[in-house]
């Protein structure tokens, strides 16, 4: 018997899910669907954009607007979405490969735009649809199938990509951290501007057995012993914080105006509103 | 806004003045030679009609963007030349399976690669109709005056929204940056074609469709009922599916929308082609130069010229030239005139299966075939 | 008039496609049929630069122009790369501080004027070339009526320049009724 969020939020007819046993991205995607019902939204209004990969599957299972898209060009299309329709709220679902590598130029001006688009990148550290090659975010020295050798690129800090890139809301959750995660969602909905969620996943089939990493409890454990929310670790001095990730709310900034508010005015200032 | 209705247009400027008529409310692109007078207006004039417009940060966000809006709603349209067109080819197929109407215009340029930017050429004839991976439906449509440029636009955009298919506007340097006289006719004036819209899809069967019809009525996002979108094989339901079965008829009713009605798609001009001796095949700004030809010829003592131009390049007019052919006892040679190594030839070579010669002309250089190139070929060959 | 196709030719930033873009507007307006177009890219940056327009009275089919009626030149450059690209009967409207080869001073009808000289000393707005321009080529070849000219030239010339703009074309006209 599904929950009665599940019953909700899901297309229950479409389930099970495609994903692996033990893979991260059921809980994340509960955990949107949880955010977007305590958001209290019309489920008419509101747009779920995916790319390809692992994580964007998970379009199909919600019981939105959804649109799985082509490989790394969700936030593309999302701000079609968005400007076509400004009332929408546009959720994107995107990976580590789809936002980070081949979409890394979208994500980049997305942020750049501020424009009100939320997007939670299921990060599994690795390409799992293709079978395990190393992404953007395999850590450096760590092994895919096409890094056999171990993995000599280094690795983004997607939150602080998009910081730097101009996102005014960015954080960063777990699979473990479930009511955590959730909240932060919820927070990064409610923000009126560009937000960007990394949900740490977790792989065991292929990134955690590649790099021997254990089973998905196993790399759930490791999240839970090595991420420190932000806010405490803020008063912790730094010998207590190496080693640690830092999850919740990362940064935040209210002062820049919304990219499709100042569409709106422009329109306005042509008379192309009457 | 009140526009005059007679006005000197660039070619690029009367394409969105076009599309406005027609109805776009969006537009996303990124720049490049020689389209890009496509983007700054749409820049200037959509907002003043309530439209919107967003520079994308590359080609392929161009499309994806204005695919994203078309699903929201608003007919929408993107621009771009050569280079730009290839990198948007993925996103073409992704609105032909998906069936998301669209306009991509494509200026081409003479050239592979960067080639030469302002030069005119129509090398991308074929990429328009194969440049996309996997057998897929698609509109053709290629304008040779700045008055076509402005009214196959609407027909683009009601093609889009008709059959729910990407439309590609090929046009050519020629064209685009020409300037002459255009008749701005007003929206009340113009056959306007929207999408059909079913706000409840019985379920969620979005992509079914009625007995005897190839074309899903279609929703925006937040209007109805919602649904999924996908690039991937879907069934009725919109969802994927991998059953061989549902994927045969699903490709099958994409391709068949178009062939089936190409009836209502295709679209030429025929000039003294019922009894010329010669008559050459030509489209875009081509025509410029064989209709020259053909105002020298007449001050001569020269052979009978007639001109067959697709104005639908694809689906070609198949069966107009194949009447032509046909009926005209006269024609003793065909000449595609085209500024390519050789593309619509193929397509014509195919259809008359060697009742009369088919002769290629053709230029490659960045400069124009000239009329009087037309009549010397048409010399040597006769 | 049945057919008149004028060639100006300039120094990228002279306004010679403004100039070519104001003729064929101004003849349009008044009825007839037109078609310009311009030489674009690396040959429209610097360098010579090209733009062309055709007037008629019939319908124009081929939108280029082989050789024109008329040929404009505002500098040395331009007019070495166009003046073999004529017809006997072709007008050359040039600067007078280029040299103009003799066998063309024989062949030809040749205005030498001091378009550049005038733009900058007696209209004193070295952008006003173009306009002087138009007014010298549209009493030659009387394409447009002049208030479509002017008209034109309002259309296309920045606002608070119109006057000065409006002599320009003025004194182009009076620069060809004045030469011997």
């Amino acid at each position: 018997m599904p929950s009665k969020l599940i019953e909700k939020t899901l297309r229950v007819n479409r389930l099970p899910h495609i994903w692996c046993p033990g893979c991260g991205h059921g809980i994340l995607m509960r955990d949107v669907a949880q955010a977007i019902d305590n958001c209290g939204l019309d489920p008419d209004k509101v747009v779920i954009v995916s790319g390809i990969g692992c994580s964007s599957r998970a379009a199909g299972y919600m019981n939105y607007n959804t649109l799985h898209t082509t490989h790394g060009r969700a936030l593309a299309f999302a701000t079609g979405v968005k400007m076509a329709n400004p009332d929408l709220t546009v959720i994107c679902i995107t990976g580590d490969g789809d936002c980070t590598a081949i979409g890394g130029n979208h994500l980049i001006h997305a942020c750049r735009r501020n424009i009100d688009i939320t997007s939670i990148v299921f990060n599994n550290n690795i390409y799992g649809m293709t079978g395990g090659q190393y992404s953007p975010t395999t850590p450096h020295g760590e092994k895919g199938t096409t890094a056999p050798y171990g993995n000599i690129d280094y690795n983004f800090d997607i939150p602080k990509l998009a910081e730097a890139a101009g996102a005014t809301f960015t954080g960063r959750c777990t699979a473990y951290h479930a009511p955590q995660a959730i909240k932060l969602i919820e927070d990064a909905i409610k923000h009126h501007g560009f937000s960007l969620i990394e949900g740490m996943s977790v792989c065991p089939t292929y990134y955690g057995r590649k790099n021997k990493k254990g089973d998905s409890v196993a790399m759930m454990n490791w999240q839970k012993d090595t991420c420190i929310d932000a806010k405490v670790a803020s008063k912790l001095p730094p010998e207590k914080l190496e080693g640690k990730i830092l999850i919740g709310e990362l940064s935040r900034d209210e002062s820049k105006e919304e990219y499709t508010d100042m569409y709106m005015k422009i329109i306005e200032k042509c008379g192309g509103n009457k | 806004m009140s526009e005059k209705r007679f006005k000197l247009l660039q070619g690029n400027e009367a394409v969105v003045e076009g599309a406005i008529a027609a109805g776009m409310r969006f537009y996303a692109g990124y720049p490049i030679t020689p389209s890009t007078e496509i983007a700054e207006r749409s820049a200037l004039r959509l907002p003043q009609v309530g439209g919107k417009f967003v520079q994308m940060e590359d080609e392929i966000g161009g499309i994806a963007a204005a695919l994203g809006a078309s699903v929201a709603g608003l007919k929408s349209m993107t621009a771009t030349s050569g280079p730009g067109f290839s990198l948007k080819q993925e996103n073409i197929g992704y609105a032909a399976i998906a069936e998301i109407p669209i306009v991509i215009v494509d200026v081409q340029r003479e050239g592979p690669s960067t080639g030469l930017p302002t030069s005119p050429s129509q090398g991308d004839l074929m990429q328009s109709k194969w440049g996309t991976h996997g057998d897929h439906p698609v509109i053709v449509i290629s304008p040779s005056s700045v008055q076509e440029c402005y009214s196959e636009t609407v027909r683009a955009f009601n093609m889009a929204e008709r059959f729910r298919v990407p439309v590609i506007f090929l046009m050519d340097e020629i064209i685009g940056h020409l300037r002459e006289g255009c008749e701005m006719i007003p929206p009340e004036e113009l056959t306007i074609s929207n999408r059909r819209i079913d706000r409840k899809f019985n379920g969620t069967m979005a992509y079914a469709v009625q007995e005897g019809n190839y074309v899903p009525e279609f929703a925006p996002f937040g209007k109805g009922d919602h649904f999924n979108v996908t690039g991937l094989f879907h069934d009725l339901d919109g969802f994927p599916t991998n059953d061989n079965q549902k994927t045969d008829s699903q490709e099958r009713r994409l391709l068949d929308k178009i062939t089936k009605r190409r009836d209502r798609i295709q679209k030429w001009e025929e000039v003294e082609c019922e009894d010329c001796e010669t008559m050459i095949v030509c489209f875009g700004g081509t025509a410029r130069a064989v209709q020259g030809a053909m105002d020298e010829a007449k001050k001569q003592d020269f052979f009978k010229i007639g001109m067959f131009r697709p104005i639908t390049v694809w689906p070609f007019p198949e069966e107009a030239l194949n009447k032509i052919i046909r009926q005209n006892k006269h024609l003793r040679q065909i000449i595609v005139a085209e500024h390519n190594d050789g593309q619509m030839v193929l397509e014509v070579q195919r259809i008359v299966e060697g009742r009369v010669p088919v002769i290629h002309l053709g230029k490659i250089d960045g400069t124009t075939i000239t009329p009087e190139e037309v009549l010397k070929k048409i010399e040597e060959e006769y | 008039m049945a057919k008149t196709e004028i060639r100006m030719t300039g120094s990228g930033g002279q306004g010679v496609i403004m100039g070519t873009i104001i003729l064929a507007e101004a003849a349009y307006e008044d009825g007839k049929q037109v078609v310009q177009c311009q030489a674009y890219g690396p040959e429209a940056r610097g360098g010579s630069s090209k733009a062309e327009t055709i007037v008629s009275d019939d319908r124009i089919h081929y939108t280029k122009i082989k050789y024109p009626d008329l040929l404009l030149s505002l500098t040395q450059e331009s007019l070495d790369k166009f003046k073999d690209a004529v017809k006997e009967s072709t007008i050359f409207v040039v600067d007078s501080d280029i040299e103009v080869p003799e066998e063309i001073m024989k062949a030809h009808k040749v205005y030498s004027l001091p378009i550049l000289d005038s733009a900058r000393n007696v209209i004193k707005n070295k952008m006003s070339a173009n306009i002087i321009s138009c007014g010298a080529v549209n009493e030659l070849t009387h394409v447009a009526t002049q208030e479509a000219l002017e008209a034109a030239v309002l259309n296309h010339v920045p606002k608070g320049t119109g006057d000065s703009n409006l002599a320009a074309l003025r004194l182009g006209a009076q620069l060809i009724k004045e030469y011997k």
